[in-house]
């Protein structure tokens, strides 16, 4: 399990550290936290929950990116998980709304694996695809209406709280150890690995490279697909043409600052989460700070850089295995 | 400055050129001379150093020691671009035109012919029209490039090379996607432009092609040059040697260590095994604690052999055994699970995993052979890479090194140890000690006898005749893509093998080409 903590994330710890401390200087309430009917209440609690879906559909792209592959589709499989939760819920039970949302994003990353692995298309082809297909599918479920629903059980699970945390962020830890022991604890971890340094390589050494590919996706599915049942029980309703937007470039930004590279091979889950984590608290410092919300996307662009440059010795490092590499090629 | 066309002024003129990658020396001083006027065969084995040679004179690697001459003066070309200017044009097997641009437009790329900055389209075609029609090649020229065959591609790509003021033409593999009557058609253009005064090389690996067109052939061999002769006054027999071997005698000497063996037992069989178009149906039999060589000329089908024997090619004809009973070779996966290995020609990109430490690349084959839910814990990982780096002596002896910085030798050894901790039956090894140093190169051997003497069986590809003889039992020699003729016990030796290869075989080649 060493591989889940590895030594390089002093980068993204560091960045986390100073946006904290900006976030701290702009709002002075910022590291206030208070027990209120036995729930924790303030900013940085905050920060945590409104971070849970992008850390969510993070854990699922950090696989998917691991292999070569990128999953554009996540934020449409949302909508369409979070579509099918709304539709059910005050009719069916937990279980079977939870059933019904998952199995959808199972069908959706399978679909998505069966194009990448399979039938050979590009990976950023094959998913826009679901990712503009989706959206359609979504509207589809809700007939163009925001679905809003009452379930005590779903509304629980956007806003509850267990030991004082609230219920996404528990699911979303949940999530990470989960996928920590299923990848790390099996043989998953290294194979993926393998498969995102060296395909070829991988399929001579006798890996399974097409049952890696397909089911990495079908994890991000199903990630995105708990991402999209949070989404909705959040504000007890699906919007269709809403939720998720635009999510999928902030699972691979978080991804990226994490520290894997699109180019496939080594990954981590944790500092996966922690960007996503990096990028929520960026946005709830600066809707904090009262700067027009313009600002966000300049001042999230800075600081991405800032990590990505912070991140560049080793960046340079694999250049220089890669320029090795080409250069002793006769 | 001499600039007359004085015909015994050589055109190009390479002198001392070195070049090397790393640790390995791609080329030692190598010289090279083409006169005006002729058509110069460039040949070697993979890895012999021609494509270096021509990457270096073209400018598009930086050499380390020597000089080029163009008609008498020097040149140091840092492009292809700048190159071209100098005169000398590249043309690759891989076409390096524009598909989707039409034919004229391919000609006069970077130079259309322009009225107010506007580009003449009438003009041009009526231009591309009359330079193809020098070479005997009426077609549409406003059509794109890629509705035409190879052929006419590469006519295009030669004329626009020419048009272009080329005096040295390059042509790197021309012919290795035509059919026979293109092939001619280019010929009679290579003939043509010759007789204009243009110096041709070129690189080809079919030899009666090469015995067909060429005047004069220079042979490169591991990055030196081994001679440079009349194609006229060169036997065939006695350019297979300068390809592949040293000097005969020296060899003879080194089977004697080859041990008798007791009665083998087969480990695996393939009978009338074989794919339409990669290689013809052939019979092998490996046996335990032996070795077999594959020998032959590049393209001659001895990857193709060792692709389908593990796996990673499916057969489509032909039955296969592993001790007797018959399996089915559909995948490498396949290959893996009846206790087969595959070491790769191509270490970097079919071999190594670069990114991934020489602990993890070990462990992978085993690992993929023992499915996802038995995975190796990291104690049984670091055991087996610490057994592996010490008895292969892979260095640095670091196995939380990645694999991408060591050497290529050492990179073949964990490719070797990868396999071995599979405890395997059968290794197919190709080219297993292709551009690694010397030491490495005598300790691969080494090991290849060990791990023979241990029962496993090995089918070994090399290109270095004086290597296969010295290990192996037996040796399949392979030509055309097909088997045949298989050399045993006294047999074997690099005479015989070569004397197989170069039997007169133009009636053979052609058919298998086209």
């Amino acid at each position: 399990m060493t591989a889940l903590l590895p030594r390089r994330g002093l980068a993204q710890i560091l960045a986390l550290i100073v946006i904290l401390a900006v976030d701290r200087v702009v709002s002075p309430q910022f590291f206030d936290l208070r027990l209120q009917d036995g729930r924790l209440f303030g900013s940085l609690i905050d920060v945590l929950n409104r971070g849970t879906p992008v850390a969510l559909l993070s854990l699922g792209m950090v696989l998917v990116i691991a292999t070569r592959g990128i999953d554009l589709s996540v934020g449409a499989v949302m909508a369409i998980c979070g579509a099918i939760a709304a539709s059910l819920a005050d009719t069916h039970s937990l279980a079977v709304v939870l059933a019904a949302a998952l199995g959808a994003g199972l069908i959706c990353g399978l679909w998505n694996g069966f194009l990448v692995a399979v039938l050979g298309m590009q990976p950023i082809v094959a998913t826009l695809i679901l990712m503009v297909a989706g959206r359609g599918i979504a509207q589809l479920i809700t007939e163009g209406r925001i679905v809003t629903f009452s379930s005590p059980d779903l509304v629980w699970l956007g806003n509850g709280s267990v030991l004082g945390l609230p219920v996404p962020v528990v699911i979303a830890l949940g999530m990470l150890i989960l996928t920590g022991a299923v990848v790390r604890g099996s043989a998953l971890g290294l194979l993926i690995e393998a498969t995102g340094g060296n395909a070829r390589a991988s399929e001579l050494a006798g890996v399974g490279t097409r049952a890696m590919i397909l089911s990495v996706y079908v994890w991000c599915g199903v990630c995105a697909a708990l991402a999209g049942v949070i989404a909705a029980a959040d504000i007890m309703g699906a919007d269709a043409n809403n939720a998720g937007l635009w999510l999928e470039l902030d699972a691979i930004l978080a991804v990226v600052i994490g520290g894997t590279s699109l180019f496939g091979g080594r990954f981590s889950l944790v500092l996966a989460v922690l960007g996503a984590l990096i990028i929520q608290t960026m946005n709830t410092g600066i809707l904090l700070s009262g700067y027009p919300p313009e600002f966000n996307l300049l001042v999230k662009a800075v600081v991405v850089l800032t990590v990505l440059l912070l991140q560049s010795p080793k960046l340079t490092g694999f250049a220089g295995i890669a320029a090795r590499l080409r250069r002793t090629k006769p | 400055m001499q600039n007359s066309p004085d015909p015994a002024l050589p055109l190009l003129e390479v002198r001392g050129i070195s070049k090397s990658f790393g640790a390995v020396r791609a080329l030692q001083e190598v010289d090279f001379t083409l006169r005006a006027g002729e058509i110069h065969a460039l040949l070697g084995e993979n890895g012999a150093g021609k494509s270096t040679l021509i990457k270096v004179v073209t400018g598009v690697f930086p050499r380390d020691a020597g000089i080029v001459r163009i008609g008498g003066e020097e040149v140091a070309p840092r492009s292809a671009k700048a190159a071209l200017a100098a005169g000398i044009a590249t043309v690759y097997q891989e076409v390096n035109l524009l598909p989707n641009l039409s034919v004229a437009q391919n000609l006069f790329l970077d130079r259309q012919p322009m009225r107010f900055g506007i580009v003449r389209e009438g003009e041009m075609r009526r231009r591309a029209k009359a330079l193809l029609a020098e070479f005997g090649l009426d077609i549409d020229v406003a059509a794109p490039l890629s509705s035409y065959s190879v052929a006419v591609q590469h006519v295009t790509a030669i004329a626009r090379a020419v048009d272009l003021s080329a005096r040295v033409l390059i042509l790197d593999e021309p012919t290795a996607s035509l059919d026979r009557h293109e092939v001619e058609i280019l010929f009679g253009i290579m003939r043509q432009l010759a007789k204009r005064g243009i110096g041709i090389v070129f690189v080809s690996h079919f030899l009666d092609q090469v015995y067909e067109i060429s005047d004069r052939i220079t042979v490169l061999r591991n990055g030196r040059l081994v001679g440079e002769r009349e194609t006229a006054s060169l036997p065939r027999l006695e350019l297979i040697r300068l390809m592949l071997g040293r000097e005969l005698a020296e060899t003879t000497s080194a089977r004697a260590s080859v041990g008798e063996h007791k009665v083998r037992e087969i480990c695996a069989s393939f009978e009338n095994y074989g794919k339409a178009g990669y290689v013809a149906p052939f019979n092998l039999e490996l046996r335990h604690g032996e070795v077999v060589g594959l020998a032959g000329l590049l393209g001659s089908g001895r990857t193709e052999t060792a692709r389908l024997v593990f796996g990673a090619e499916r057969a489509d004809g032909g039955k296969a055994r592993v001790e007797g009973a018959p399996v089915r070779l559909q995948s490498p996966r396949d290959g893996v699970r009846h206790g087969f290995g595959y070491c790769p020609e191509e270490r970097k990109t079919d071999g190594i995993v670069a990114e991934l430490t020489v602990r993890e690349n070990i462990v992978l084959a085993l690992q993929a052979k023992r499915g996802l839910h038995r995975p190796l814990s990291r104690r049984e990982q670091d055991e087996l890479a610490r057994r592996y780096v010490k008895m292969l002596d892979i260095r640095p002896p670091d196995p939380e090194r990645p694999v991408g910085l060591l050497s290529g030798g050492n990179q073949q050894k964990v490719l070797l140890a990868r396999w071995l901790a599979t405890s395997p039956r059968l290794l197919v090894l190709d080219e297993p000690t292709r551009g690694i140093d010397v030491g490495a190169h005598a300790e691969i051997i080494r090991l290849i006898r060990e791990l023979c003497d241990d029962g496993l069986s090995l089918l070994v590809i090399s290109s270095e005749l004086d290597e296969i003889v010295t290990y192996s039992d037996r040796v399949v020699v392979l030509r055309d893509r097909a088997h045949i003729e298989e050399l045993a016990g006294e047999a074997i030796d690099v005479g015989n093998i070569l004397a197989a290869i170069a039997a007169d075989s133009v009636a053979v080649a052609l058919e298998a080409h086209t």
